[in-house]
């Protein structure tokens, strides 16, 4: 961690499935008070902060519909 | 800056060898801001390639134009501005602008980074409203990250030349890879939290007790309406700071699409943002014809509202009916998107489009 605080804000988490493939393969989410969909590869660094939280437990991400 | 004065800098790097090195800084003359001009915001906001990071204060970042002046006449026509707009004294409080190079750039760079006799050189413009001793810093961020800091000082709201030349040490790590390889941190502000006599001035080093910098005398943090201003950022392999390298902004654009491609229809109400199928009769998909090859597969931004958007397919307009998603093939090399409808003509071709609305945008954003 090169800031002090890296100042990322997620909510509202929620994982998408694709409607071709019906697999779950991205992240629905507020970032920074953006509307966002993340890919959930790991060299995407919302991906990457999104799976940081959620080791942490600061962050739950809501199962797709 | 004289004639004669640039002969001799230019004397002198050629003697480094440092003449062809490019700038490996995106973006360090200030000029393409993708996202906006102004913004109250963190993060990626206004000027592409950097991010502003407060804490305990509010602070208006903004790429503003730049008419007279030392940097105006050495070619520069934009700055980018930290305005200080709630001011603290918490000891916890900070800001920061930071730069992130990636991995590969300082890699292929011809910097032997494991070498104390070999160089990289910063320089940059900077002007405050407030007068003191700053610091910038470069640190790595592969392996165990490393630290090299410079004080530089500012008289109130002149712009001053900043260079600093750092050497390459063994016990650095960059990686040949997409990652972040160094980043060059401006900081108008550290409090205490952050700051104290572990940071090394004189050599790279690892964090002790979070103190990245020597105390700052000044407290620009906690002075109402203190602004610091930046422009001409530039790093080079070689340990003298040349004349900056001006590029075109197609180029420069070129090189910061590769973190973030936006297209806005703020100038046109039904602007086109990819042409695709429908795979259903219920769904879209569509393909970002990205002029660059971006860093990751990356996130996808929108409006948040499902009917900015719409499918034109068969001479029909469809809206959608749901916000429109990054998809399970995008890749790096063709980010693949979709949205939901209802009515749509299986394998029909499609275009994505705004739906009548000035406020729709894509955004597709590979930072680091």
């Amino acid at each position: 961690m090169n800031s002090p605080i890296r100042p990322v804000s997620i909510k509202d988490a929620k994982y998408l499935k694709d409607p071709q493939t019906n697999e779950v393969h991205a992240v629905q989410a507020l970032i920074n008070g953006d509307h966002c969909s993340v890919p959930m590869v790991l060299d995407n660094m919302d991906y990457a902060e999104i799976k940081r939280q959620v080791d942490a437990g600061e962050l739950t991400i809501e199962d797709a519909d | 800056m004289s004639r004669a004065r640039t002969f001799a800098d230019l004397a002198t790097a050629s003697e480094a060898g440092s003449l062809a090195s490019p700038n490996i800084v995106i973006n360090g003359d200030m000029a393409v801001a993708q996202r906006g001009t102004s913004s109250t915001s963190t993060g990626y906001q206004t000027v592409d390639r950097l991010t502003l990071g407060v804490g305990q204060v509010s602070v208006t970042q903004s790429q503003q134009a730049l008419t007279s002046g030392s940097p105006y006449e050495a070619g520069f026509n934009n700055f980018y501005r930290m305005a200080n707009t709630s001011t603290s004294s918490n000891a916890g409080s900070y800001v920061q602008v930071t730069h992130s190079i990636e991995a590969q750039h300082i890699a292929n760079s011809g910097w032997n980074f494991k070498s104390s006799s070999s160089f990289v050189t910063v320089s940059f413009w900077a002007r405050s409203s407030l007068a003191g001793t700053y610091y910038v810093r470069i640190n790595t961020d592969d392996g165990t990250t490393y630290y090299r800091i410079k004080a530089f000082a500012l008289s109130a709201d002149t712009w001053t030349k900043v260079t600093f030349t750092i050497e390459g040490n063994s016990n650095l790590t960059i990686n040949d890879d997409n990652g972040v390889g160094l980043q060059v941190v401006i900081v108008p502000h550290y409090g205490t939290t952050f700051t104290g006599t572990n940071a090394s001035t004189t050599a790279w080093f690892t964090l002790t007790s979070n103190e990245y910098f020597p105390d700052y005398a000044q407290n620009w943090g906690n002075t109402s309406s203190a602004t610091f201003d930046v422009t001409g950022l530039q790093l080079e392999v070689g340990e003298v700071a040349t004349p900056f390298k001006h590029e075109s902004y197609g180029d420069n654009l070129a090189r910061c699409q590769r973190y973030l491609f936006r297209i806005d229809a703020a100038g046109n109400n039904v602007t086109r943002f990819g042409t695709g199928q429908h795979y259903t009769t219920g769904a879209g998909e569509a393909y970002i014809a990205v002029p660059v090859t971006t860093r990751a597969t990356p996130t996808l931004t929108q409006t948040g509202t499902a009917g900015d958007y719409a499918w034109y397919s068969g001479n029909s307009t469809l809206e959608c009916t749901g916000v429109v998603a990054i998809a399970s093939s995008a890749s790096r090399y063709l980010p693949v998107v979709y949205a939901y409808c209802s009515g749509a003509t299986l394998r029909a071709a499609t275009v994505l489009m705004a739906d009548s609305t000035t406020s729709a945008y894509l955004e597709l954003d590979a930072f680091m």
